[in-house]
């Protein structure tokens, strides 16, 4: 359709550019809270329907039988300036949902995935999933008031990270702590350049 | 940006109540979208003074995605706006790009990374946040 177009060279009235980041982690990594933290108005929710066409077939009743469910989806917006615009999406906690990550990381900047030293296995899924894809990503340790500290180095042998992803030690719930994940990680991207593009 | 619209919501429901109208009532039971692909981020730019008196088939949520993309908005904005799931939205913004009433400017595909002066730009951006 031609009213669909990329308008890369921006004609007449100006579209900003939004640059998309994920923010990934276990359950209760704090993935909402930092996003809240980041945002520049409450943080916003939608939702994607999930259809699925039932198994079972009743030739009699000739009706198809469906379920659906709707996930989630938090997502929040820093303005840059009025040409630049980041919008930050916490992906959905489980694994049934992977077709989602697959629209959300279509195009993203790169990620931020929360760890949590209580559940770090928790991880484990996102890292995978960012580094299968060639999406770039820092891990952000998420300091909860009663875990454990560990040194970054520890955790990063645990997570068998590659040395070149960037690991900060961060508050979800502090704005400039997570702008310093944020930041780490479009410094991460910008190392990047000149690799293989990643393709989502 | 923009101003939060009060959605949908009554007094009486909260959100334990889950959706009270099937979700793709609205669409005429239409899940897929007459367009393909549009991205969450996806600009939404009304036409200048859309006539919408003409096509009288439209639905009141097709007249509030004109007037909310009358500025320019990203489809998941669109959707939180008016409360509705994105699949709907997605169909629903189809029916207005076929119409002409709407144009929809795809963020820059996978084969591209921002070059050095964006990244740099959001660098300074969030260090002056």
């Amino acid at each position: 359709m031609d009213s669909v177009r990329y308008d890369g060279e921006r004609r007449g009235n100006r579209v900003p550019i939004a640059l998309k980041i994920l923010i990934a982690g276990g359950f209760g990594a704090g993935k909402t809270t930092l996003v809240s933290a980041l945002s520049e108005v409450r943080p916003l929710q939608t939702e994607e329907i999930l259809t699925g066409a039932g198994i079972d077939t009743d030739d009699l009743s000739g009706v198809e039988t469906k379920t659906t469910t709707t996930v989630a989806m938090d997502f929040g917006r820093i303005t840059i300036n009025e040409d630049l615009q980041l919008y930050l999406f916490g992906t959905p906690g489980q694994d049934r949902f992977w077709f989602l990550w697959d629209e959300l990381a279509f195009g993203a900047l790169g990620a931020v995935v929360l760890a949590d030293t209580r559940r770090l296995a928790d991880c484990f899924p996102s890292i995978d999933y960012f580094e299968q894809r060639g999406i770039p990503f820092v891990v952000g340790v998420n300091c909860f008031d009663d875990a454990r500290r560990f040194s970054l180095e520890a955790v990063r042998r645990a997570l068998d990270l590659d040395p070149d992803v960037p690991m900060v030690l961060c508050d979800a719930r502090d704005r400039q702590s997570g702008k310093t994940v944020l930041i780490s990680l479009v410094e991460h991207v910008a190392r990047h350049r000149g690799e293989p593009v990643p393709t989502a | 940006m923009q101003t939060d619209l009060p959605g949908h919501r009554h007094e009486w429901l909260d959100d334990d109540a889950g959706p009270v109208v099937r979700p793709y009532t609205l669409t005429g039971g239409r899940a897929r979208p007459s367009t393909d692909g549009l991205d969450l981020v996806a600009y939404v730019l009304a036409k200048p003074d859309p006539d919408l008196a003409a096509f009288p088939e439209l639905h009141p949520e097709h007249r509030l995605l004109v007037e909310l993309a009358g500025r320019g908005t990203p489809v998941v904005e669109l959707a939180a706006d008016l409360d509705l799931a994105i699949g709907v939205v997605r169909v629903l913004l189809g029916d207005l790009l076929s119409r002409g009433l709407v144009a929809v400017h795809q963020p820059p595909r996978a084969t591209y990374l921002p070059d050095n002066d964006i990244l740099k730009a959001v660098v300074d951006g969030l260090r002056a946040l």
